[in-house]
């Protein structure tokens, strides 16, 4: 359950950026999730709720943005996105690859203030 | 009233473990130390092997050491600590993982550049610990032939953040009916070129090859 580590480290950034920002509260909060993280996006979201409780983020919306794996395929000269994260594997041509372009995010993405913030 | 506006942070979530795991990697570097970051399920052999690792380390001559993270017992750094190397250990209180900050206390008091390795036994768990670097140079994932040949596939993460794949207890893979090609395949699925060694610290089978790429890292 690395979720709810996860959701503290968060929610203690967004904290110190949305009083950077000269705001009390924030109204969203939007993360972005890469597949090869494996984070589970429910215990995520449950996580936050528990996590935020106390502080600027108690009661914001949480947006996760999931984003899947994608390689670049040396082969066919191109970066290509995976059906999944089981093989990194050009689902093209076939050609393995270590070269992963996009799916080991774990990233405070934005925050949102509305007038009551 | 203030203007309700989106704020753009696109921040790593993790920044604060990853500028302390930078800081630690500066200093093991500056110690002259390599780091090593053990992973693996529970059960898959990493206390055995690492008490068989440091015990060939410490005849070679080389100063070794090792932090081990435990969720509440002391088991793991008594058996580590039989070997003749100075171990410490982290309580994690039910964290399923390790974090830089978790090494970085642990680590005060001691004599970084009195050690050639460090390696840091993380907390049995083949997700958890994937996202939290600790300053290692060298992260190794430990599968035993008695997990299943399909592991990397159920937790890719892990293994594709790893530098080298251990096979553990190979010594029982017949018994096991352990499927070496499919393992080896899987490994490969997730983590193109990883190097794969296949070990048995009870038997001793590939210990030698564990202990040259260890010393082989050291010298970069």
């Amino acid at each position: 359950m690395h979720e709810l580590s996860i959701a503290r480290h968060a929610v203690e950034l967004a904290a110190e950026q949305v009083r950077a920002a000269g705001y009390d509260r924030a109204a969203g909060i939007t993360l972005r999730i890469g597949a090869l993280t494996c984070v589970h996006k429910d215990a995520l979201e449950f996580s936050f709720e528990v996590a935020a409780r106390g502080t600027p983020l108690e009661g914001a919306r949480l947006v996760i943005e999931e984003l899947p794996v994608a390689i670049f395929c040396a082969a066919c000269g191109e970066t290509v996105e995976l059906p999944g994260i089981q093989a990194l594997r050009c689902p093209r041509c076939g050609a393995p690859s270590a070269d992963v372009r996009q799916g080991d995010e774990l990233e405070l993405w934005s925050l949102e203030f509305s007038e009551e913030s | 009233m203030k203007e309700p506006r989106i704020l753009e942070v696109r921040t790593q979530v993790l920044k604060k473990n990853d500028e302390l795991a930078r800081a630690l990697r500066r200093r093991f570097a500056d110690c002259g130390v390599l780091a090593v970051n053990l992973v693996s399920s529970p059960g898959s052999g990493k206390t055995t092997l690492l008490t068989d690792t440091l015990r060939r380390l410490l005849a070679e001559g080389w100063r070794a050491a090792a932090v081990v993270g435990d969720l509440e017992t002391d088991n793991d750094a008594r058996r580590l600590a039989e070997s003749g190397a100075p171990v410490r250990q982290i309580m994690t209180h039910g964290c399923c993982h390790l974090e830089a900050d978790m090494v970085d206390r642990r680590l005060q008091g001691w004599e970084l550049e009195a050690l050639d390795f460090l390696f840091i036994e993380n907390v049995g768990n083949l997700v958890c610990p994937t996202s939290w670097d600790l300053g290692e140079s060298v992260r190794a994932a430990l599968l035993s032939v008695a997990e299943g040949e399909d592991k990397p596939l159920k937790y890719p993460g892990l293994f594709h953040t790893s530098d080298v794949a251990l096979l553990t207890k190979i010594d029982l893979a017949a018994a096991c009916e352990f499927d070496r090609a499919a393992c080896l395949e899987n490994l490969r699925a997730v983590r193109p070129g990883m190097p794969v060694l296949e070990t048995s610290a009870k038997t001793g089978t590939g210990m030698t090859a564990w202990i040259e790429y260890l010393t082989r890292a050291k010298a970069g």
